[in-house]
């Protein structure tokens, strides 16, 4: 339930209202997908049934938007545990590209090479945005290039090996 | 403005490039890109009129320069090219100042001159404070940082960088690149980037792939 903690994170400053927690959330997650106001709304209705948030102002003429949550003490302790727990390390290799390659083994070839044009494209869209973007976009961007790059790598390594079992 | 037409190269045994053709406009950044021995070194030192191909042509301004005799050849290398390398290659009993002004001097500048410009290059890639040190007492990214500055203060058409961050952890390196970039777009200098690091490329405009001394199927030139 990590957007529930990363609310949770950000209620601990002060009470927030939705409207203002999902500007904050795209602007902290810099990269990260946009938080729908559905969601956002349908996360802090679960953080209050769970007792982790609470509503602490309602304006009586306003829709929802105008609902106050604020960080409950049982919401301070799960904030805690959750930053100081260690994600466990994937189990199971599960990426669009893989499967790829896992279904058209040697024959891959030409997709991969085309694969790792698209993630070249993208690394210098990134270089370029990290140049003047605020410190927040800068760790987003360094996350998804090293990711982006790991990607890289591995198509390299393939290549390698097809070639060499294309060669034999 | 560079451009490179079915080069070749083998040392004894050894095909190190393979019918490499390129162009290379004019303030433009290439990364030339691929695992170690592709033959990223020869085609850069080919292109800067290090190494001489046995085919193929390398023009520069539409003026052949691969079969120009060496005195020709040295004279167009310090006026046209910068070379950085990955160990920055300075002259370790100098200063920061005067290895940068060394391009200048060897060109026939006064010495007061290349010193006033050496200072403004080091100013514009944010290692003043280096100056007046011998450059076997920097760290690696000051000295790649001087290097670059050593590289532009002739005004090069191009320059040329040997995998410049292959010895900088990756915030060294990016100073170094973030240096580098921004100098040559500033003076409308071309860069050719050679590098096994695809975070490194992607400073570029584009890249050419090497493998196995020729450029990489199914990738745009
Ligand atoms: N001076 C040389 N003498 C002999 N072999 C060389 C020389 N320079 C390069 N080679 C060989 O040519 C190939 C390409 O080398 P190089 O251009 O240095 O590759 P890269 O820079 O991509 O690692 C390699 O097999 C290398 O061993
Ligand atoms: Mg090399």
């Amino acid at each position: 339930m990590t957007t529930g903690h990363v609310l949770l994170g950000l209620l601990v400053e002060r009470p927030k209202h939705g409207y203002e927690l999902k500007k904050e959330h795209d602007h902290r997650l810099a990269g990260a997908k946009p938080l729908a106001y559905g969601q956002v709304y349908a996360t802090l209705q679960r953080l209050e049934r769970d007792g982790l948030a609470e509503v602490v102002e309602t304006q009586q003429e306003g829709g929802p938007e105008r609902t106050l949550y604020a960080i409950t003490d049982n919401g301070q302790a799960e904030l805690e545990r959750w930053l100081n727990t260690v994600e466990p390390s994937a189990p199971y290799v599960s990426s669009p590209l893989f499967a790829r390659v896992a279904v058209a083994g040697n024959a891959a070839d030409g997709y991969l090479v085309r694969q790792r044009e698209a993630h070249l494209a993208r690394m210098r869209e990134l270089t370029a945005e990290k140049a003047s973007g605020a410190p927040a976009q800068v760790l987003a961007a360094d996350y998804a290039l090293q990711h982006l790059d790991a990607d890289l790598r591995w198509i390299e390594t393939a290549l390698a090996r097809m070639k060499e079992h294309n060669n034999a | 403005m560079l451009e490179a037409r079915g080069l070749g190269k083998s040392f004894g045994q050894t095909r190190a490039l393979t019918d490499v053709s390129l162009t290379i406009a004019e303030g433009e950044l290439v990364a030339i890109t691929g695992p170690s021995g592709a033959g990223k070194s020869t085609l850069l030192n080919c292109l800067a009129g290090v190494v001489r191909p046995e085919s193929g042509e390398v023009v520069l301004d539409g003026r052949r320069i691969d079969t120009l005799p060496e005195a020709d050849l040295t004279k167009l290398r310090r006026e046209s090219f910068g070379i950085v390398f990955q160990f920055g290659e300075l002259v370790p009993e100098l200063t920061a100042a005067e290895n940068v002004a060394l391009p200048m001097l060897f060109n026939r500048h006064g010495r007061q001159e290349a010193m006033t410009v050496a200072a403004q290059w080091l100013a514009r890639l944010e290692v003043s404070d280096c100056a007046d040190r011998r450059t076997g007492e920097l760290s690696g990214g000051q000295r790649q940082r001087v290097a670059v500055a050593r590289a532009l203060v002739t005004g090069p058409r191009v320059i040329f960088a040997d995998e410049p961050t292959g010895a900088l952890d990756t915030i060294g390196g990016e100073q170094v690149m973030n240096a580098l970039i921004g100098a040559a777009r500033g003076s409308r200098t071309a860069v050719v980037l050679v590098t096994h690091d695809n975070r490194v490329a992607a400073y570029a405009d584009r890249e050419i792939a090497l493998r196995d001394g020729a450029v990489l199927a199914g990738v745009r030139r």
